[in-house]
C-alpha cells in the first residue's frame, strides 16, 4: 500500500490518539488531527492530505458538522479523498454523503470498523484510489428490505454485491468467497443486467450497482 | 355526609333537604341571578321612554354602555351565584384576553337578557302559587272552600316548591359551573405538566445518548483498536493470539450491542434530518419490508417528532415480531395542522392493547402531547396503526 497523507477529524481525544497511532502503524503521515469540523477544514487547505477522516458528530454542536465539513472540502481543488466514520449507519447521511461526492474517493463506514485494523486500512487505501467504500450494514439494511430488483438476485449474487459496496476489486471478492475470479466476473455481469445498467464503456458501474440502491 | 353543593342536597331524604340552608340558598341564587337582567331591563325601559329628549345617538351610547356593564355584572353575579350553591367551586377569573373570559361574557349576556328571567319566573311562579293559596282568607272574593283549603294546600304546596326552584337552581349552576369554573383550566394544567414531564424525559434520553457516545463507545472503539494492533503483533496460532482475538471478538460484540442501544434512546438522524428522513431509516432496519412514504411540508415541534417517531418504531417492532405480515407501509402528513401517521401491514391482524405494554405505551406516549392513537386490528388483519398528533399553530 502506498504511504498517505491523512488529516484526521475525531472529537474524541481518545479516538483521535488511536487512529493517528493506527495510521502510523501502518506507515501513513498524520500532519492534523483536530477535533471539529472549522478546523478541519482549514488543516485540509494547510496539508493538502491524499485522504481526511471525519467524524460525522463534532463540535460545537455535536450534530452532524463533520458531514458539513466534507461538504466544504468538496469546493477544494483537488477534492481529498474522504472517509466518514458515523457512530450509527444513518441511510440517510450514507446517500446525502455519496450524492454529494465527485470525482474523489469515498467512504462511509461505522466506527465499529475501526477495530478490525486491516480491514479499516485497506479501506482508507481504496478509497485513497478514488474507490467507493460503503459500509456492509448499509448494504445489509438494502438487502433485507427485499425491493424488487434485488429479490431477482440470487443469494451469490447478493453477496458478490455486498462485497462491491466494500468497494473490492473482483480479485479480492473472489476471494472473499473462494470461487474464480472468472465467475465473479460472470456474478457481476448478471447483477448488472438485473439491476438495469446496460453496458457502457465507464467502469462506474459497479458504484452504480450499490447507489442504485441508495437513491431509490 | 354533609353535602358540600346543592346537587348533592337535592338527592338527600325530603326531610333532610327542606330542613337544611340549601332550599333558601337556591332561591337566593335565582333572585341573585334575576337582578342584572331586571336592572338592565328597567334602564333599558327607561332609555327607550327618554329616547325622544335625549337623542339617537345618546341613546344608542347609553344603550351600548348599559349593555356592557350589565355583561360585566352579569358575569360577577353569576361568579357569587355559583358560590351559593357551590361553596368550593373557584371559578376562574378569566380576562377578555383568552377565551374563558369571553365565554364567561357570553354566558354574562345570556343571563342577563334571558336566562335571569327565567330564574325570575321560577321563584315568582314556585313562591307565588303556594303564596296566593295561603292568602285566601284575606282575598275579598275568595269562596268559603278556598278560605277553608287555600292555607292548607298552600302550606302543604311550599315544600313541593321548593324541589323545582332547587333543580332550577342547579341546573343553571351546572351551566354556569360548565362555562366559568376552572375544569378545564385544570385540565389544561394537567395536559402541559404531563408535556414538560416528556420533554425532560426526551432531554434526558439525549444527555444519556450524548454521555454513551462521547464516553463508553469512544473507549470501546479506542479498544478494539488496540486489541487489533494487538493481534497484528502476536505471532499467528500463539495462545496469546487466540486469547486476544476473544477478547477483540467479545469488544467488538460489546460495541455492536451499545450502538444498538445508543441509537435505540436517540436516533441523530431525527434530531438532524426530521421524522421523514428518520422513518425512512427505520423503515428500512425492519425485517418486514416496509414502504416508507411520509411527505411533510417542514420541519415539526421537537416533541411532536419524537412522539411519532417513537410510535413508528414501536408499530413497526409490533409488526416484526407479531403480524407475520409480508409487507408494511408508513405513511405521513400534514393535515390542518395535525400530523397523521399510520403504520399498516398485511399481517394477520388481531393486535390487543390490553394485551402488551407496547402498544398502551405507544397510547401514552402520544397522549402526553395532546395527540391520540386509534388501532384497527381485526382478528385475520390487517392492521393499521393512526397516530394523530397536533402541531400547534
Amino acid at each position: 500500500m502506498r504511504q498517505l497523507t491523512v488529516v484526521i477529524a475525531e472529537d474524541s481525544v481518545l479516538l483521535r490518539e488511536g487512529l493517528v497511532g493506527l495510521l502510523e502503524r501502518f506507515g501513513h503521515t498524520v500532519p492534523a488531527a483536530v477535533g471539529d469540523g472549522p478546523s478541519l477544514v482549514g488543516a485540509v487547505v494547510e496539508h493538502g492530505p491524499d485522504v481526511v477522516i471525519a467524524d460525522v458528530r463534532m463540535p460545537p454542536g455535536f450534530t452532524d458538522e463533520g458531514l458539513r465539513a466534507v461538504r466544504e472540502l468538496q469546493r477544494l481543488r483537488p477534492t481529498p479523498a474522504v472517509v466518514v466514520l458515523s457512530q450509527y449507519i444513518e441511510q440517510t447521511f450514507a446517500e446525502e454523503l455519496l450524492a454529494g461526492r465527485s470525482g474523489a474517493g469515498t467512504g462511509y463506514l461505522l466506527k465499529d470498523r475501526v477495530g478490525d485494523v486491516a480491514e479499516f486500512m485497506a479501506s482508507v487505501g481504496r478509497v485513497a484510489d478514488g474507490g467507493t467504500v460503503v459500509d456492509p450494514e448499509v448494504v445489509r439494511q438494502l438487502l433485507t428490505r427485499r425491493r424488487d430488483p434485488l429479490n431477482r438476485l440470487t443469494p451469490r449474487e447478493r453477496q458478490v454485491l455486498a462485497l462491491m459496496a466494500e468497494g473490492r476489486s473482483n480479485a479480492a471478492v473472489a476471494r472473499a468467497l473462494v470461487v474464480s475470479e472468472a465467475a465473479v466476473a460472470k456474478h457481476i455481469a448478471s447483477i448488472l443486467q438485473k439491476l438495469d445498467l446496460p453496458p457502457a464503456p465507464d467502469d462506474h458501474r459497479r458504484v452504480r450497482a450499490v447507489l442504485a440502491y441508495l437513491g431509490a | 355526609m354533609v353535602p358540600r353543593t346543592l346537587p348533592d342536597a337535592l338527592v338527600r331524604r325530603p326531610l333532610r333537604f327542606w330542613c337544611s340552608r340549601w332550599p333558601w340558598r337556591a332561591a337566593a341564587s335565582l333572585l341573585l341571578g334575576a337582578l342584572p337582567g331586571v336592572a338592565a331591563g328597567l334602564a333599558a325601559a327607561g332609555l327607550v321612554a327618554s329616547w325622544r329628549r335625549t337623542g339617537l345617538v345618546a341613546t344608542m351610547v347609553s344603550g351600548l354602555l348599559l349593555f356592557a356593564s350589565v355583561v360585566l355584572a352579569a358575569g360577577a353575579v353569576e361568579r357569587r351565584r355559583l358560590r351559593l350553591t357551590h361553596p368550593d367551586a373557584v371559578p376562574a377569573r378569566a380576562g377578555l384576553r383568552d377565551a374563558g373570559g369571553w365565554r364567561a361574557a357570553g354566558y354574562g349576556a345570556l343571563s342577563a337578557c334571558a336566562l335571569g328571567w327565567v330564574d325570575l319566573a321560577v321563584v315568582l311562579v314556585c313562591a307565588g302559587v303556594p303564596g296566593v293559596l295561603m292568602s285566601a282568607p284575606w282575598q275579598p272574593e275568595a269562596g268559603p272552600w278556598a278560605v277553608a283549603c287555600g292555607p292548607v294546600a298552600g302550606l302543604l304546596l311550599l315544600p313541593v316548591a321548593a324541589y323545582p326552584v332547587a333543580a332550577w337552581a342547579a341546573a343553571r349552576s351546572a351551566v354556569a359551573l360548565a362555562v366559568l369554573a376552572p375544569g378545564e383550566r385544570e385540565l389544561r394544567e394537567v395536559r402541559q405538566s404531563r408535556a414538560r414531564l416528556v420533554d425532560a424525559f426526551d432531554a434526558e434520553r439525549r444527555r444519556i445518548e450524548r454521555d454513551l457516545h462521547d464516553g463508553a463507545q469512544a473507549c470501546l472503539v479506542a479498544l478494539t483498536m488496540k486489541l487489533g494492533l494487538a493481534r497484528l503483533d502476536l505471532p499467528a496460532g500463539s495462545r496469546a493470539a487466540r486469547e486476544v482475538a476473544e477478547a477483540h471478538r467479545m469488544a467488538k460484540e460489546a460495541l455492536a450491542g451499545l450502538r444498538e442501544v445508543i441509537h435505540g434512546i436517540h436516533p441523530q438522524v431525527l434530531t438532524e434530518r426530521g421524522l421523514a428522513a428518520a422513518v425512512r431509516d427505520a423503515a428500512g432496519r425492519t425485517a418486514v419490508p416496509v414502504e416508507p412514504d411520509v411527505v411533510l411540508p417542514h420541519r415539526l415541534p421537537g416533541p411532536v417528532e419524537v412522539a411519532a417517531y417513537f410510535a413508528v418504531c414501536e408499530a413497526l417492532t409490533n409488526m416484526a415480531r407479531h403480524s407475520g405480515a409480508t409487507a408494511g407501509r408508513v405513511t405521513g402528513r400534514l393535515r390542518g395542522g395535525v400530523l397523521v401517521v399510520e403504520v399498516s401491514d398485511d399481517g394477520r391482524g388481531g393486535a390487543d392493547p390490553a394485551a402488551g405494554s407496547g402498544l398502551t405505551g405507544l397510547a401514552d406516549r402520544v397522549a402526553a402531547v395532546n395527540g391520540r392513537m386509534l388501532l384497527s386490528s381485526p382478528a385475520g388483519g390487517p392492521t393499521l396503526v393512526r397516530v394523530e398528533i397536533p402541531c400547534g399553530n
